[in-house]
């Protein structure tokens, strides 16, 4: 087994494998990233920072793509989903 | 205000897939500074994604293996968004970072196709390659249950590593032609590097249907995906699924190397035998010239590298096996052009900018790129129409024009910060 480590997403915590990326703790989670401009949920498409649909609140900044940030222990996500 | 780096390198290598490492480390035996700028948090590309830190031995290892003992300096993390004059201008999260350099080489890969369907942006409606990014950046798949579609070799690939990691594979949709999927297995069979692919992907898709004539028509789910309704030689079904991975083959990352003002022939990079672009000192490798796999993506990379350090007998020496492995980017446009019913999968009211909701009615109002953008606002959200230009150009044969600074959504503060250091000048 690798290392697992923990993150909150939407306040629940969620456990990933060490260097998984952020939507990867998104979608384990269950929520989805985001909402768009006519209020469809939206969750990631291209896994390689160009769709910008994974896009989520990490540590309270927003707008972050999280198919391009790695989780770190203890992570704020929070998302629109 | 965020700080400015300053970084300057003999050669520039942007993009850390395989053909940028190949040219970093091509470009490194000359002795010269070579800096390899990525956007991603850790190199590798998209095919040797989380490759990096992983234990296990796999064909990149070697090359990491070479990274890691070269004097390259890898700037990761560092999104490059504008370039004027000789430099580049990158953010990364705390800073922006203004690079100049002597040489450049531009390995920005590619990525997928996608063509808008009904249901195509529900949650779990992923890329193929997307889908298996990731499951490499560690998304859990064990007992869900795929359908993979769209067009490509690189359904195979997916299929299969989404049936290795324990997924249950319901089917792979190749919208392609019987006749056209077997011409290109025979093809592949009598390159001798692809042979040996060739069979261990019939090995391991041994048990996975395989669909030519086949494409998803619609996505139904109440938030997220549950069903696909795919039309097969003519007659529709639907499979419940947990995850549909589709897409359409792959497409040039052109952003940069157009911004660099590289000229481009049949929608890719034009270069030269020493992979030099239009303009003098500014090299291309990989993708971007031309879609055509990893084995040349790496011979590119090296002749690139090579050949931006002067070192042209080195690179005259791998023409020879870039000729052999041109061979596969024929063979891929051969056997995989898309069909004109994919054209007519769209409904009026599905979006095919998912950035600004724009409906394809919208777009059938108007003449051109440009007047879709400016009166519909498709292709003016985030992505700056990196999913929805290349969907427009298939569905109405537009030209898709200019490319401007900054080349993605950045801090008001990296341009506040940049402009008081010397902005890049147009």
């Amino acid at each position: 087994m690798s290392e697992s480590i923990s993150v909150r997403v939407n306040g629940k915590i969620v456990s990933v494998r060490a260097g998984s990326t952020v939507a990867v703790a998104v979608l384990a989670s269950g929520a989805t990233c985001r909402v768009s401009v006519t209020g469809q949920h939206r969750s990631p498409l291209c896994g390689m920072g160009t769709c910008f649909e994974c896009r989520v609140a990490i540590n309270g900044e927003p707008q972050r793509r999280s198919c391009q940030v790695l989780c770190e222990a203890n992570m704020e996500i929070e998302t629109n989903g | 205000m965020d700080s400015v780096k300053h970084l300057r390198f003999d050669v520039a290598v942007v993009g850390a897939g395989p053909a940028g490492i190949a040219a970093a480390l091509a470009a490194a035996d000359s002795g010269r500074t070579i800096g390899l700028i990525d956007d991603n948090p850790t190199a590798g590309g998209q095919i040797w994604r989380g490759a990096y830190n992983s234990a296990r031995p796999s064909a990149s290892s070697i090359w990491f293996d070479r990274l890691n003992k070269s004097a390259v300096q890898i700037v990761r993390g560092a999104r490059v968004f504008h370039a004027a004059a000789g430099e580049l201008a990158a953010e990364s999260d705390d800073s922006v970072i203004q690079i100049s350099y002597g040489k450049l080489i531009l390995a920005t890969g590619a990525r997928e196709l996608f063509l808008p369907f009904p249901g195509w942006t529900l949650p779990n409606v992923m890329g193929a390659g997307g889908l298996q990014a990731f499951v490499k950046s560690g998304l859990e798949i064990s007992g869900k249950r795929i359908v993979v579609a769209g067009t490509g070799p690189l359904l195979l690939a997916v299929a299969a590593y989404a049936s290795k990691c324990g997924a249950k594979v319901i089917g792979i949709c190749e919208q392609t032609t019987r006749p056209k999927m077997a011409r290109f297995g025979l093809k592949m069979m009598l390159i001798p590097d692809k042979a040996a692919e060739a069979l261990r992907f019939a090995y391991n898709l041994r048990s996975i249907p395989h669909w030519t004539d086949c494409w998803p028509v619609a996505a139904f789910g109440n938030r997220r995906l549950e069903t696909v309704r795919i039309s097969r030689q003519g007659q529709t079904s639907e499979i419940a699924c947990d995850y549909l991975a589709c897409g359409f083959h792959l497409i040039p990352n052109l952003e940069l190397p157009r911004m660099c003002g590289c000229r481009l022939r049949e929608s890719f990079v034009a270069v030269d035998e020493y992979q030099q672009t239009s303009v003098s000192g500014i090299f291309c490798a990989g993708e971007p010239t031309g879609i055509g796999g990893l084995e040349l993506a790496l011979v590119e990379g090296e002749i690139a590298g090579y050949a931006a350090t002067n070192w042209e007998d080195r690179a005259k020496h791998l023409f020879a096996k870039r000729a052999r492995h041109q061979k596969v980017v024929r063979i891929l446009q051969d056997a995989f052009p898309l069909r004109p019913e994919l054209k007519n999968l769209a409904r009026p009211d599905t979006l095919v900018c998912r950035c600004e909701d724009v409906p394809h009615e919208r777009l059938c109002e108007h003449a051109s790129w440009r007047a879709a953008k400016l009166h519909a606002r498709c292709g003016m959200g985030p992505c700056q129409g990196r999913i929805c230009a290349p969907a427009a150009e298939f569905l109405f044969g537009w030209q898709i024009d200019s490319v401007r600074p900054p080349l993605f959504p950045v801090r008001c503060s990296s341009l506040v910060a940049l402009s008081s250091h010397s902005a890049p000048r147009n």
